[in-house]
């Protein structure tokens, strides 16, 4: 199935782009992502713990599964105000 | 409700009279600027980013909340984006209420709120040169539906 992923700050950095159609298993979850990322990038590991996701601009829990056509985004911790 | 994201310097005073009504007593308002410093380091510019259709979401998520727990007439927040010089307005809440209590509580919430869950994102230039993502997050455990 294919999601939309979303990366912001520090996410962005480490994997060079900041939007992407994903092909991902059925029934994947977050930490699935997360596993790709970190094939992508070793720097991913280092950040696991604390990054959220959200899911269809909602924070979710982790190892949260995904739908077909999910927007899924990754939230290094924010640093607004 | 003036809630919104911002790409051009924040205006102090509409967001003011945007709280304004004939039954309030107080207005409370909370302006957040850039510091010319983080971590002891030189800073001379920032930068915002955001995601911000989930950034105006929780923007709004937290107004509602706001407006649970104390009797507010209106509220108003605004975040700027994009590059922001040391010195300017980078945030504005402002907050209505009959009495000033509840206005400086829900100001509070609101700004504790927005630097927690709000989808935003700053980068700062240093004047050694160097750029880097803000370090200085108020990091806590969300829960799944905040």
């Amino acid at each position: 199935m294919k999601v939309t992923l979303l990366l912001f700050s520090v996410a962005k950095d480490l994997a060079g782009f900041d939007t992407k159609e994903l092909e991902v298993p059925d029934h994947a979850t977050t930490d699935d992502v997360l596993e790709m990322l970190s094939k992508l990038n070793s720097g991913f590991l280092a950040w696991k713990g604390r990054l959220r996701f959200a899911v269809n601009q909602e924070y979710v829990p982790p190892n949260f599964e995904l739908h077909p056509g999910d927007e899924v985004a990754i939230i290094p911790p924010v640093s607004g105000g | 409700m003036m809630i919104r994201i911002a790409n051009e310097p924040i205006d102090l005073q509409s967001i003011v009279r945007s709280v304004i009504t004939p039954e309030s007593g107080g207005i409370n308002v909370f302006v957040g600027t850039t510091r010319n410093h983080a971590g002891g380091r030189s800073v001379d510019l920032l930068e915002y980013e955001a995601y911000e259709p989930m950034a105006l979401k929780m923007m709004h998520a937290i107004v509602e909340e706001a407006k649970e727990r104390w009797p507010l007439h209106a509220v108003a927040v605004v975040h700027r984006l994009g590059r922001v010089e040391v010195g300017e307005v980078s945030v504005a809440i402002a907050v209505s209420s009959a009495h000033r209590k509840e206005a400086f509580e829900a100001t509070r919430f609101l700004i504790d709120e927005l630097k927690r869950v709000v989808p935003i994102w700053k980068r700062e230039y240093f004047s050694d040169g160097s750029v880097e993502w803000s370090q200085q997050t108020d990091e806590q455990v969300v829960s799944s539906n905040t």
